[in-house]
């Protein structure tokens, strides 16, 4: 009986895609979408099913996946149903207006045909980001350190900080716009001070808060002050940076597309106002797929490094 | 041998930034010499300033007036000649056992010739298998052993000790005195110790220093001479610990009742 059930949950994923399949094929289309050349809709079906396949295949070998395909299994079952709602009724039915809701085989058809166009869009938006993001984390945690250990520099400078950190990036946008040299710089400058805030705030207020005790053990251990900000005041402010550079990060989205809609000519911003404004909004859809994938990836890969550098604490933000 | 320190006329005061309260004063006036090689403890009521003068001969605080020497030179700083053992163990979280036993050595960039001393002391304080954890994965007392080997693995002459077991349970605190006992013997060092256990004080001490409530001074020297090793439960003890408590003024009185019928 156990085992039953067992193969049974197992083979959700793949009972669900099969009743899309009937789906897609039995049911009379609405006859307003536009005709893909592709089925793109199920052949990313068939991609979800033939990556659960895979795992599976690796879960006979590997225990700990295998735990986690079973607690996965019914979660993923559930994405395909979902998918099988969303493509009944966008291609099946009226209820929606098929202008701003398009079938599924035309976002995923449009994501495949305008592959190498995207990636482009996507890569200029990576490269804008990631200039901006690092000047601000360099930036930030400078000043925040700064700020946070030298208590002259925090009397006088924290008030300023307090001041201009809080305006919204948004706000700097028509002023960046019009002093900087060319827009690519006002852009980086626009991100880079959306993330130089929050870094700097927590790397100072981490700072801050380190029991002096911390230090004095240094001191008596022979700790220079340099050798103290270097191996004490950082690692011990750690948790609270990272915190600092997470805010950072996302607002470092709001900012990228912000500015990407405003008076930029490449980016994946860019490209959701172009596609609105031609009314194709199956490039909207496929636009802001692409960035929930881009900014949750950059989301894990800073948690994966925070798990790797703050290896010693307890208890800490799930991601 | 090494490790003698001289206060000459200490006194501290703490400045208060509102002028309307005055300054306290902590130490009004201590003369100590601490022969090198002996275990010293300072005992007094609490808020005497015992700390305030431990810290003081470490360079973590300054003197108002008077003068400190270690060995003949001037105490301004702190320096690894005075290892310091404060209460709790305040070790690294960040850092694994070895590493955080290891810091002292690395701050003055001498790790790479005295590596294997890191190892040494991890035995010595019985952490043996427990180099690679953290702290949060250690028990009490075998942070407050790892954070003892922190201050001594540089070999300090001195060795500072700030109510370094007072957080720990009664168990773990008596075999805790009789490492610190064996490292002390090891050592050939000098181990100053600021209590408020008398018979921890007893137990441990060549002398005990008995300071007065604030401002305070040094009271009373007592020598314990009792042959080591010592048994916690000497009939002997009670004699010094009737003599500290009364210099203390805690020795109290029993009173003559008187029956009616």
């Amino acid at each position: 009986m156990k085992k039953i059930k067992f193969v049974i949950r197992l083979s959700l994923p793949f009972i669900a895609v099969i009743i899309s399949n009937l789906v897609y094929y039995l049911v009379k289309d609405n006859g307003k979408q536009k005709e893909m050349a592709h089925p793109y809709y199920l052949y990313f079906l068939y991609l979800i099913a033939a990556v659960i396949l895979i795992e599976y295949i690796i879960a006979i070998f590997n225990e700990k996946i295998r735990k986690r395909i079973i607690y996965k299994t019914p979660f993923l079952t559930g994405i395909i149903v979902f998918l099988l709602l969303l493509n009944y009724i966008t291609t099946k039915t009226l209820l929606l207006p098929t202008l701003y809701f398009p079938s599924l085989d035309r976002i995923i058809g449009l994501i495949v045909e305008q592959r190498v166009f995207l990636i482009h869009n996507i890569l200029d938006s990576l490269g804008l980001l990631l200039e901006g993001f690092l000047w601000g984390v360099t930036v930030g945690f400078l000043t925040g350190l700064a700020l946070g250990y030298f208590k002259k520099v925090g009397y006088w400078l924290n008030p300023v900080t307090k001041a201009i950190g809080p305006i919204p990036t948004t706000a700097w946008i028509p002023l960046a716009l019009s002093t900087f040299p060319t827009t690519h710089s006002a852009n980086v400058f626009l991100i880079a001070f959306a993330v130089w805030f929050p870094v700097t705030l927590m790397t100072s207020s981490g700072i801050q808060g380190i029991g002096q005790v911390n230090f004095e053990v240094a001191g008596t251990l022979g700790a220079s002050t340099i050798y103290q900000i270097l191996h004490v005041a950082i690692p011990a402010a750690m948790p609270s940076i990272f915190l600092g550079v997470f805010y950072g990060t996302v607002s470092s989205f709001a900012t990228l597309m912000a500015v990407e809609m405003n008076g930029n000519s490449s980016g994946i911003g860019w490209y959701i106002n172009w596609q609105k404004s031609v009314m194709m909004y199956d490039g909207v859809y496929a636009g802001l797929i692409l960035i929930a994938v881009i900014c949750s990836l950059s989301l894990t890969i800073l948690f994966k490094v925070r798990d790797k550098v703050l290896i010693w604490q307890k208890g800490v933000i799930k991601w | 041998m090494v490790g003698e320190i001289t206060i000459n006329n200490v006194y501290k005061s703490f400045k208060s930034l509102d002028p309307s309260k005055e300054d306290t004063l902590a130490l009004n006036g201590v003369d100590l010499k601490i022969e090198p090689g002996s275990f010293v403890s300072l005992i007094g009521p609490s808020g005497c300033g015992k700390s305030t003068l431990l810290r003081i001969i470490g360079g973590l605080d300054k003197a108002t007036s008077g003068e400190l020497f270690l060995d003949g030179n001037k105490i301004i700083k702190p320096g690894s000649d005075r290892g310091f053992a404060f209460q709790g163990s305040n070790l690294f979280p960040w850092l694994t056992v070895e590493k955080n036993i290891a810091f002292g050595l690395k701050a003055r960039h001498i790790y790479k010739k005295e590596k294997e001393e890191v190892q040494k002391f991890v035995d010595l304080v019985g952490l043996k298998g427990f180099e690679k954890s953290y702290p949060h994965q250690l028990s009490g007392g075998m942070q407050q052993r790892a954070s003892l080997a922190r201050a001594l693995v540089g070999h300090p002459s001195v060795l500072l000790l700030d109510e370094p077991l007072g957080a720990l349970d009664a168990f773990t605190r008596m075999t805790l005195q009789d490492e610190i006992l064996k490292i002390w013997k090891q050592n050939n060092m000098t181990m100053l110790m600021v209590t408020h256990d008398v018979d921890e004080a007893i137990y441990m001490s060549d002398k005990v220093v008995v300071m007065s409530a604030r401002p305070s001074k040094v009271e009373e020297i007592i020598d314990i001479d009792l042959p080591r090793p010592r048994a916690r439960a000497q009939d002997t003890f009670q004699q010094y610990r009737t003599r500290i408590l009364d210099v203390l003024n805690l020795g109290g009185k029993i009173e003559e009742v008187e029956y009616y019928l």
